[in-house]
């Protein structure tokens, strides 16, 4: 992870005279007796790549749903651009959406539904014309203007979905898991393909994703989101190296958890602490640890190949469970396998020990003990 | 399985368009010889006479009924007569049935929502003339109809066309409902909500999405109630008075002269081909 905050993202510094692209103050989102959303604020800066990223059901959508202006909040205030929108209708606010299932009009071909937007604002035709087909350079669709949405493949229709978006020239661009029905590689395609297209429009995107990798590599901030509830928001590097809570650990990044005894004996303190696995070194178990390393003896009981990794799986004298990478430099497959059973030591440097605070909605990202 | 059984099915699995042609043969003889037979045979009876003294058909070949039915106005008259009546059920039904499926698929909860549809399907096993005949009494002179229109200074149209209007817009109105829900229910909310986020207002994204989305099922409803309105003989018999449709000329034709029934119903057939023509160079059926 490279800490590369962009021009207009300080670490977390006091607000910008200029208003945010997005905030939203105390939103709440009732179904029912269901709390979809629950007491949301964020601010999201302008010409952000900003991500929302959550299991299942955490209510990112209905957050995205009511930016956009599909769902009204049961309380709260949506501002956008510092003018409370709260309750315009869709039609009336200065977003557009890219939609999980596209959502690309079946009767229109692909040029009509980019002009659709322009259109309904009576643009005039040539210009029309003219955006529509930048747009559609924009996103290389140009050959297939003619074309029906149903004769396009997923990431065609994606794309579309995208230019459809773009053409109107929003403030803020709203992509819930726009890459979610593509493949693997199409979808690492299209990661960079955004991400380019975000930079050169200099429009705010808000992405939902569940994908923790996705959000690590494109955005420029993450509110990751649990239950209706933000758990934490900030940078890929912040969220991944500091997370603030329990949940983020676990959720972004594998989670390397270690509590009660186990943690007493190997911090000397009690508590709940988390180590990435990438940061944990594996030596021999006569080999000293370095004065500003954490370490801890333990048994690989699992050795697991991947390719360019492999994870070992370390059992604790002290109790619990550690999860170390290592890089796969020289060894191949069959040398790995050899380590399983081997007593071995853990250490890290003391600073990638990161303290979690077990409570859920309790954002402090350097709770750490450094 | 014994081996030569076993190498048709062999054969046939190589060979899709045998299997295919042998398993829908037999449907197909059949529409050939009961369907499009009787159609021919129609056809061919049309130019046949009848011989006016002792009522025989005269097996001459000749045209006289065609250029009887395109030449005398009172089949011209008729004619037109069936071919309004046919468009004006149409319209009415899909202007009732248009709202009605709509409030069925999008608005009512699905409680309420599967009690429309059995109250839309149940008239549908209810047997015809009994619905007709239902028609008749509440149309006739001081009946129900009467009796509600009458506080209003209005009363029944009693016997005639608006009554067989009426009384043809009922019978087909489900014919008209059911595509037209089917339609409704099957639009994706996304498209509605896409609209809308692009900035269309709710009448512009009916006229854009909404519209075009359910219009191949309009017409498929519209096929249904025009061609059973252009064919009705009973409705007219017992709720049209002295009206005459296509359909009454050839029921009253068939015993009296067969050939000229058969050309008189070579009418219906026509349009409804040219309807389906047209409707087919809308793009409307592409889907069905
Ligand atoms: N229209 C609705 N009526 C009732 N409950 C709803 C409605 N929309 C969402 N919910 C509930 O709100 C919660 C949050 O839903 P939401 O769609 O925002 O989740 P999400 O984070 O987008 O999940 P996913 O990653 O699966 O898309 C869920 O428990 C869901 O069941
Ligand atoms: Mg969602």
């Amino acid at each position: 992870m490279t800490d590369s905050p962009p021009p207009s993202t300080g670490a977390s510094a006091a607000g910008p005279p200029v208003p945010s692209a997005v905030a939203l103050s105390g939103v709440t989102k009732a179904f029912g007796a269901v709390r979809a959303v629950d007491g949301i604020d964020l601010e999201i800066r302008a010409g952000e790549f900003f991500s929302m990223l959550g299991p299942s059901g955490s209510g990112k959508t209905t957050v995205l749903r009511m930016i956009a202006g599909f769902e009204e909040p049961t309380g709260g205030r949506v501002l956008l651009g510092g003018t409370d929108v709260t309750r315009l209708a869709p039609f009336d606010r200065d977003v557009n959406t890219v939609f999980q299932d596209y959502a690309l009009f079946p009767h229109l071909s692909v040029r009509q539904n980019v002009e659709y937007g322009l259109k309904v604002k009576r643009v005039p035709r040539a210009e029309r014309t003219r955006r529509a087909a930048e747009a559609l350079a924009a996103v290389r669709l140009e050959d297939f203007a003619a074309r029906r949405p149903a004769e396009l493949s997923g990431g065609q229709r994606q794309r579309v979905a995208l230019a459809r978006a773009l053409v109107n020239r929003p403030s803020v661009l709203l992509l819930d898991e726009p890459l979610g029905a593509l493949d693997l590689k199409l979808r690492l395609e299209m990661q960079i393909e955004l991400k380019q297209i975000q930079r050169e429009a200099g429009i705010t995107f808000v992405f939902v994703t569940h994908d923790q990798d996705e959000a690590l590599t494109m955005s420029d901030r993450i509110a990751v989101f649990n239950a209706g509830r933000i758990e934490q928001v900030g940078t890929p590097a912040e969220v991944y190296e500091h997370p603030a809570t329990e949940f983020v650990a676990g959720f972004v990044g594998t989670s390397n958890l270690l509590q009660g005894d186990a943690a007493a004996q190997v911090f000397g303190e009690p508590g709940l602490y988390s180590v990435r696995p990438e940061k944990i070194r594996i030596t021999h178990p006569d080999d000293p640890a370095g004065p500003d390393e954490c370490s801890a003896p333990g048994t690989i009981v699992e050795v697991v190949y991947a390719g360019a990794l492999t994870r070992f799986v370390v059992d604790l004298e002290a109790g619990g469970r550690l999860v170390a990478l290592r890089q796969n430099v020289e060894e191949s497959s069959t040398d790995v396998a050899r380590h399983r059973g081997s007593t071995v030591l853990l250490a890290w440097q003391r600073r990638h020990t990161v303290r979690l605070s077990a409570r859920p909605g309790n954002t402090t990202p350097n709770d750490n003990p450094q | 399985m014994t081996p030569p059984v076993r190498r048709l099915a062999g054969a046939l699995h190589r060979r899709p368009r045998l299997r295919l042609a042998a398993l829908i043969s037999a449907p197909m003889a059949w529409l050939a010889l009961a369907y499009l037979g009787a159609l021919v045979v129609l056809l061919v009876s049309a130019f046949w006479t009848t011989n006016e003294f002792t009522s025989n058909i005269d097996y001459l070949w000749n045209t006289d009924n065609f250029r009887t039915v395109l030449t005398d106005p009172l089949y011209r008259n008729v004619a037109l007569r069936t071919l309004g009546i046919a468009a004006a059920v149409t319209l009415i039904d899909a202007v009732i049935a248009f709202p009605m499926a709509f409030y069925m698929a999008r608005v009512a909860r699905p409680r309420s929502r599967r009690l429309l549809l059995v109250a839309v399907l149940t008239p549908l096993w209810a047997g015809y003339l009994v619905k007709a005949y239902a028609w008749w009494v509440m149309l006739s002179h001081g009946g129900v109809i009467d009796w509600i229109a009458a506080p209003f200074g209005g009363g029944s149209p009693g016997f005639g066309i608006p009554a067989v209007v009426i009384v043809l817009s009922y019978l087909w109105l489900p014919y008209m409902i059911l595509p037209l829900y089917t339609a409704f229910e099957q639009l994706p909310d996304s498209l509605l909500a896409a609209s809308g986020d692009l900035g269309a207002r709710p009448w512009r994204t009916f006229v854009g999405v909404v519209l075009p989305l359910v219009k191949p099922a309009v017409i498929a409803g519209s096929i249904f109630t025009f061609s059973l309105s252009l064919g009705d003989y009973l409705t007219v018999q017992i709720v049209g008075g002295t009206t005459q449709m296509l359909g009454n000329v050839i029921a009253s034709n068939v015993t009296l002269n067969l050939p000229l029934a058969a050309a008189v119903s070579c009418v219906p057939v026509l349009i409804i081909v040219g309807y389906l023509l047209a409707v087919r160079r809308t793009g409307a059926l592409d889907n069905l």
